[in-house]
């Protein structure tokens, strides 16, 4: 297969060019992207600082929160700066399906395993 | 695969349909296949973290506790420095953003300009990880652990029960002569008096600090200040080795040195990614700044570095999540 990215004039990326004026409108959405990624560290920074681990129930409440703020992030990352949002449904689903499936079962396998001591001691002793 | 970057291939002699299913060129979807692959690895560290830290019996460090100083200041900040590191990566990120949309408009100018500030942004940020690493490697005074169970009474009037094993925390000033101290540093004299513990440090300056002030629970919730009596109570129910800061074998923050291991790894492979894509990102400049692209008619090299210096951003969000805040 040909390098079809360092062909002359004829390349995908030649799809995505644009004008003057539609560059003006990306660039509004890049900077409202820069905000909202700021903001949402800032708020998690404070959190961190304002809630104690030791209220137990309050602060399991907190990491989830933590956990989807750091996935709305993450969706702006990969949607918006890496444009995946702009790729055809195929690719989007070619790239994002190996998370929906691994890394769930992955996160999920170390939270049950990582307290198998404590379900030993209950159950053995 | 070679590359003949001045021969014209229609898309019909490339493809039997005419064009790729996935409608991106074969570089841009490597890049993404890669990167798949590369946040699977940075996954099972998360991961590897977690497990461990699950499976921890003794307590476990808090982000908050250990990363609180800033360059040059004294006092708590906590995570302020980690989250201006996020900041850099953020910003720098937006700057190859714009990079990539001005080679969409095919603006060399806003090409080079938006990428040389991508770099910079890249710099800043191993600069501060530079100095992340320092400061947790020397640490923040050390600690002693206590041979024996010690009972006392913290600033707070409430009394602990200290079983043996415990670590106790110096702070800074003391710690960096203790430090000398137990590295069999000759200039250095210990002198207990009346339960007053210094040390001096003898030299073209000499130097004199006395211990008035030690630190329980320091890396946990529950800081307490320890000082008065109680402080040669605890001196001398230490044990024989101290620790300060961390390495590869011991480390002040936790009993667990998979602690230490997991901050030397996961942010040191994350580092060496940030390393890595700001030599990427200056290959990149050069050629645009020469106008390969110009002559190419399109910027789609920037896209494909772009994608991976977002990524490297987006596995930062991930460890300040994982390893930090949580």
């Amino acid at each position: 297969m040909e390098r079809d990215d360092l062909i002359v004039n004829d390349s995908y990326s030649l799809n995505a060019q644009h004008s003057e004026e539609e560059g003006v409108k990306i660039r509004k959405k890049i900077i409202f992207v820069t905000v909202l990624l700021t903001a949402i560290t800032a708020v998690e920074v404070a959190m961190g600082v304002i809630f104690k681990r030791a209220e137990t129930f309050s602060w399991e409440m907190i990491k989830w929160t933590f956990v989807t703020l750091t996935l709305i992030k993450a969706g702006y990352i990969v949607m918006s700066f890496m444009h995946l949002g702009e790729e055809r449904s195929v690719m989007k689903k070619t790239i994002l399906m190996p998370y929906l499936i691994f890394i769930i079962y992955l996160v999920y396998i170390a939270i049950t395993e990582g307290f198998g001591h404590l379900y030993n001691l209950t159950n053995f002793h | 695969m070679s590359g003949h970057s001045n021969d014209n291939v229609s898309s019909e002699e490339l493809w039997g349909g005419g064009r790729s299913p996935y409608g991106i060129s074969y570089g841009k979807m490597y890049m993404w296949f890669f990167l798949v692959s590369d946040a699977l690895t940075f996954s099972g560290l998360l991961t590897a973290y977690g497990f461990s830290r699950a499976a921890s019996q003794d307590p476990w460090p808090i982000g908050e506790q250990v990363f609180r100083a800033l360059p040059g200041l004294e006092g708590q900040y906590p995570l302020i420095y980690v989250a201006l590191m996020t900041f850099i990566l953020i910003v720098s990120s937006v700057t190859m953003v714009l990079a990539v949309e001005a080679g969409h408009r095919n603006d060399k100018r806003g090409v080079v300009r938006w990428m040389l500030a991508t770099i910079v942004g890249g710099l800043f940020f191993l600069g501060s990880q530079a100095w992340e690493w320092s400061h947790f490697i020397h640490g923040g005074g050390g600690s002693f652990l206590l041979a024996k169970e010690v009972t006392i009474t913290a600033d707070n009037g409430d009394e602990y029960i200290l079983p043996v094993g415990e670590p106790i925390f110096m702070d800074h000033h003391f710690g960096e002569i203790a430090e000398a101290y137990s590295n069999g540093d000759a200039s250095v004299n210990l002198h207990e008096h009346h339960g007053h513990v210094t040390l001096t440090q003898f030299g073209e300056h000499t130097h004199e600090v006395e211990l008035h002030q030690l630190t329980i629970h320091k890396y946990i919730e529950d800081e307490q200040v320890i000082s008065g009596d109680d402080i040669y109570t605890l001196w001398e129910a230490r044990s024989e080795s101290f620790t300060f800061g961390a390495n590869m074998h011991e480390n002040e923050y936790a009993t667990q040195q998979s602690y230490a291991n997991f901050f030397f790894f996961i942010t040191g492979f994350h580092g060496f990614h940030v390393f890595s894509g700001v030599v990427i990102n200056f290959i990149i400049f050069i050629m645009a700044y020469r106008g390969v692209f110009e002559r190419r008619k399109h910027y789609e090299m920037v896209e494909k570095v772009g994608l991976y210096w977002h990524f490297i951003d987006l596995v930062w969000v991930f460890v300040f999540t994982f390893y930090y805040l949580i």
